[in-house]
């Protein structure tokens, strides 16, 4: 997770400072003027607060706003070339006055770095702009999570759950799982792009009634593990479910396409499975309608068939 | 089949859809004979209600007999003659083992739809939205009703349709408005609204052992209905008086013990530029529901009293009187009606006599004229009460 934390705590950096510089240029322009060596008047004060400070506030909000990081990070690198260009213009202008001009030549080199600081951020962020976060190692993954209470007892949930091959029915996905007899289970799946993926799975730690995870073997196409935790849920209400899952999906073609199909909500995907779960397990079947005819799956949210009965 | 589909805001139209299939283990086909337009359609025929869908088939009181079942169905055959309530609930959540069937955790398919509204979803409900589970209605020929085993109430074949089709909703919505009131002799209720659903809390809150029931509302007809079919002891027409005065006059500055909400998110004020301040703002969108019913039962009920809402609310209110609530201890009920448990005991109601839901219905036309129906039942044309559908 190392490189990933690093990113973030850089981009949170830099929009903290977005924010600090902008405040002080919009409250304070003749203070800054005389910081960075440039002559204070009326018009280069205006120039501070409206072309420095209101940007600064606008990218620093919109950094520390966590939508799209990346395109304000962007608009901070404009803006820091933009800076440099006047930098350079009061540079030319300063003359002989050697200590003004010392002080907008140190003005000029800390905002080169801190350029250099946004396009090492704005690059990274541009290059990982999927909801996709680093494994270990540097890797892309796509990590999901989710909880449900199912309400029948804890020894009946785990049971269910840990006989594999009940999963398909309430896991869209997943066309099948086969114990092939050795400890260990042979996966099939819908791949991206009418594609199948099969791979085999072990359970790698279970403890009876309390959790169940597992691990893909071999080489596997789309590496994965899941873990899922039950717990008897309070005052009788039956059993608290909570899983998490990891796809490890190989870099190139293939990889991008599993994220694509796992979506910019891979938590809502799982929470769709769960609830598949529930019914299955506290109705014995699927819900459906006709809007919804494969039961809950969040990508019907946006096409959903017409409430009445489809064609015969 | 035939069957009202919602086409657009203020346009439904009788059509040709494919008949329904069975869909699950659990599921039953009903041969509709007798349906109703609801106050709460006219939510989605003004277009208030969000995730409606061209196409959507509307309606979700209706009753008729079951010509298919699915391998799963053992309490029903059939021939069997039911009504069909209006939440669809599967019987196996935790809601629904604590009787609370319109908050089923389970029927909704699309939960992640009312989740992004509500917090949390809530049942799926025939005909209504696609946030509400995308299930085809029944103001058709047939309809599919999921958890057949759960769901269907059985009915003899003595008892005319009329009598039992509101068991459906209405009656049970009416009745838990009163019944959430927890009602002692001697109290007073104010009913705000006197469409079907008011009449049935009107009638409800009088079995219940309220002393006096005051109805609400802006139509002669309706109050006259409310005094002589529900049997409510007063009635205010607030076009003619202050509402608030003419309660504290009827209860010697109390105010009522119990305020039932039973007119909803589309209320009504005499009050012109406050009903233009709330019709603005839900042009806008900043506000889905105008609650001026709401507003004034709060602000009319008596300390320490109960506010029972049972009129439909779909998203956000604005102006919400929050220091009369919290400061005179006030307390709130609502919900949709969790009409499961009421269809045993309020049909051996109607058996014995003690009510007889029928007085509600003004108009009875074929299936085929329900796009009349809504636009009388909206503009209240020719007295308009309650509009039955026959297929």
């Amino acid at each position: 997770m190392g490189n990933d934390d690093r990113t973030r705590r850089l981009v949170n950096g830099l929009g903290l400072f977005s924010l600090g510089l902008g405040v002080a240029q919009l409250a304070a322009p003749g203070a800054m003027n005389r910081l960075i060596g440039a002559k204070d008047d009326t018009r280069t004060r205006a120039v501070q607060r409206w072309l420095g400070g209101a940007r600064e506030v606008v990218a620093g909000t919109g950094i520390e706003s966590g939508r799209s990081p990346a395109v304000w990070l962007w608009t901070r690198v404009a803006g820091d070339i933009v800076d440099l260009g006047m930098l350079g213009t009061v540079l030319g202008r300063s003359g002989r006055r050697a200590k003004t001009r010392g002080r907008t030549a140190v003005a000029t080199a800390a905002v080169a770095g801190v350029t250099a600081a946004d396009l090492l951020a704005a690059l990274r962020l541009s290059r990982d702009d999927t909801d996709a976060g680093y494994l270990g190692n540097g890797r892309r993954g796509i990590e999901a999570k989710g909880a449900v209470t199912v309400n029948r007892p804890v020894g009946e949930v785990f049971a269910y759950w840990r006989d594999l091959e009940n999963l398909p029915r309430f896991m869209t996905h997943v066309q099948s799982v086969r114990h092939r007899g050795d400890g260990r289970w042979r996966w099939r799946a819908n791949g991206p792009a009418g594609m199948d993926v099969e791979w085999d799975a072990d359970i790698t730690e279970e403890r009876t009634d309390e959790f169940i995870a597992w691990q893909s073997v071999g080489e596997a196409s789309v590496a994965n593990s899941g873990r899922v935790e039950f717990r008897p849920a309070p005052r009788g209400r039956g059993t608290e479910v909570r899983v998490r899952l990891t796809y490890d999906p190989p870099v190139g073609k293939l990889g991008a396409a599993v994220a694509k199909l796992f979506g910019a909500a891979p938590d809502q995907q799982v929470r769709d499975e769960l609830r598949r779960f529930k019914q299955v397990l506290e109705t014995g079947e699927v819900v459906r309608s006709e809007g919804t005819p494969e039961g809950a799956k969040s990508r019907r949210t946006v096409a959903q068939r017409p409430a009445q009965p489809a064609p015969a | 089949m035939r069957a009202t589909v919602w086409m657009d805001k203020t346009h439904v139209e009788v059509q040709d859809v494919p008949d329904p299939q069975i869909l699950n283990a659990r599921d039953a086909i009903v041969k509709i004979s007798s349906t109703a337009i609801c106050g709460s359609d006219l939510h989605l025929y003004n277009g208030f209600i969000p995730t409606m869908r061209k196409g959507d088939i509307l309606g979700h009181e209706f009753m008729g007999e079951v010509v298919e079942i699915g391998s799963a169905v053992t309490t029903l055959k059939v021939g069997d003659r039911v009504v069909v309530p209006f939440p669809i609930a599967c019987g196996g959540c935790g809601a629904c083992e604590r009787g609370l069937t319109s908050v089923c955790e389970n029927s909704n398919p699309n939960a992640t739809m009312a989740e992004k509204v509500m917090g949390h979803a809530t049942a799926g409900i025939f005909g209504y939205s696609h946030m509400l589970g995308g299930f085809p209605g029944g103001q058709a020929e047939y309809a599919r009703v999921p958890f057949a085993d759960v769901g269907p109430f059985k009915v003899a074949d003595d008892i005319p349709d009329e009598q039992v089709l509101f068991l459906s909703d209405i009656l049970p919505t009416g009745y838990m408005g009163a019944e959430m009131c927890d009602l002692t002799p001697g109290d007073v209720v104010a009913v705000w609204g006197a469409g079907p659903v008011g009449q049935f809390a009107i009638a409800s809150a009088r079995l219940l052992g309220a002393d006096r029931v005051i109805a609400i509302d802006r139509f002669p007809y309706r109050l006259r209905m409310a005094r002589d079919g529900a049997g409510a002891t007063d009635v205010i027409n607030y076009e003619d008086v202050p509402v608030l005065e003419a309660l504290d006059d009827l209860t010697a500055g109390r105010g009522p013990d119990a305020c039932i909400d039973a007119a909803g998110l589309e209320s009504h004020i005499d009050v012109g530029p406050l009903q233009a301040y709330d019709r603005a703002k839900q042009l806008v969108m900043a506000e889905t529901d105008r609650p001026h019913a709401l507003r004034e039962a709060i602000m009319a009920c008596a300390n320490g009293g109960v506010v029972s809402v049972i009129g439909v609310y779909g998203g956000f209110v604005d102006k919400f009187p929050m220091g009369a609530f919290m400061n005179r201890s006030l307390r709130m009920r609502s919900g949709q009606c969790h009409v499961h448990r009421y269809m045993e005991p309020l049909m051996e109601r109607i058996r014995s006599g003690e009510l007889d839901p029928s007085f509600v219905i003004t108009h009875r036309m074929s299936l085929e004229d329900a796009p009349r129906g809504y636009q009388m039942f909206r503009d209240k044309e020719d007295n308009c009460e309650k509009v039955v559908l026959s297929p």
